[in-house]
């Protein structure tokens, strides 16, 4: 505890130097992985991203898993983020978003940690981001033709989804549900900040328009889940229309939407 | 009628007695309390005072005015609901956080460990 103590006063100057050079690092980017027991397909999706991306900062966010999620998750490298308890995907999504903002990331990239998003899109999402003027890159599954299919069902929530929020945005969004996405910092900033806790991916959009943020898409490629069920069942999936719907109109209520936008 | 008077005023004095007592043991925070109090209080003055319960029930059109007394406790657990929920939303808000804090606190204790 001793030497704890003094690595503490002795680095502490050190320790914020290196956060000074990142910030002046405008390309450091920093993957988040949102995984709650996901110790089966953690692998896959880490080595996925390490043959498409050199050099990269991996976190996982461990939601509170009950598997060996965190264990395989450390044996990987990664960095991790061990929630004590469940607090579901916004929340464990948006910690990563804080450690991000905590530690100067520039960008960061948020990816499913159950397999589903396929890294070989990103270093064209991260190109656009580097490009300065968008702030949230969305992987879209539906840009262009891919072999990503869905089942009619959820496809007519996720149409009906995206075109609610092209409304509200302005802009066509095609992929609203999408969580494959690349955030600048100012986009980081807003989330540490605000996310929505539960299903975060539609609401978070109007959100980050109405701050005056910048959004774009880019086609991504995803695969169907690994292994393991997919978190979605009727009674959810309809809990997820109407909550989403009623916070996207409340949020219309509350901001002030074309205000300033003029500028931006 | 009169006995639901009496049935009412002996409820809300022993409602009264047993949120007073739970403050005192420290099992209810004064903050919660004070909505109680003052419908134990708003029952009692209603129970006792016939004048004004006739008169509320006539005002909102009750023909049986003990049935106001209903009305009343009903807009209560209404309002005392309403209450609730809104606390559930700030603690679980608070509760989310303090996850969260916990979570870069241990990583950052960690990262400083290994440092060593």
């Amino acid at each position: 505890m001793v030497n704890y103590k003094i690595s503490v006063t002795g680095k502490g100057k050190m320790k914020i130097m290196n956060e000074q050079k990142k910030y002046d690092d405008s390309h450091s980017l920093l993957i988040i992985m949102p995984s709650y027991n996901e110790a089966d397909n953690l692998t896959a999706a880490v080595l996925d991203l390490r043959e498409n991306l050199s050099d990269v900062d991996i976190l996982v966010v461990d939601d509170g898993s009950t598997d060996r999620t965190k264990e395989v998750a450390l044996d990987l490298g990664c960095r991790l983020l061990k929630l004590p308890f469940n607090i579901g995907i916004g929340g464990a999504v948006q910690t990563g978003y804080k450690y991000a903002y905590e530690k100067g990331y520039a960008f960061a990239v948020q990816f499913d940690g159950d397999g589903q998003h396929s890294a070989k899109s990103l270093p064209k999402m991260i190109s656009v981001a580097k490009s300065g003027s968008w702030d949230l890159v969305i992987g879209s599954r539906y840009l262009e033709d891919n072999e990503y299919f869905t089942p009619l069902a959820r496809r007519m929530g996720m149409v009906i989804f995206s075109r609610i929020v092209s409304m509200v945005v302005h802009q066509k969004i095609t992929d609203s549900t999408s969580g494959f996405r690349v955030l600048s910092r100012r986009a980081i900033e807003f989330c540490a900040n605000n996310y929505p806790a539960d299903y975060p991916e539609v609401e978070v959009i109007p959100q980050l328009y109405f701050a005056g943020l910048t959004i774009t898409e880019v086609p991504a490629s995803m695969k169907k889940r690994q292994r393991g069920k997919s978190s979605i069942t009727w009674s959810k999936a309809i809990y997820y229309m109407v909550k989403v719907v009623l916070a996207i109109s409340i949020s219309l209520l509350r901001e002030k939407p074309d205000k300033g936008r003029e500028v931006a | 009628m009169l006995r639901t008077h009496i049935f009412s005023l002996v409820f809300s004095i022993f409602l009264f007695v047993i949120i007073i007592e739970l403050i005192r043991r420290k099992k209810l925070l004064e903050r919660y309390s004070l909505l109680w109090l003052g419908v134990a209080g708003l029952m009692m003055v209603v129970s006792v005072s016939r004048g004004l319960l006739d008169f509320l029930a006539e005002s909102v059109g009750i023909y049986y005015p003990p049935a106001a007394l209903f009305l009343v406790g009903l807009l209560f657990i209404v309002a005392l609901l309403l209450h609730f929920s809104l606390v559930i939303s700030r603690m679980s808000e608070e509760n989310k956080t303090l996850a969260q804090k916990i979570a870069l606190l241990e990583c950052d204790i960690i990262e400083k460990e290994n440092e060593v």
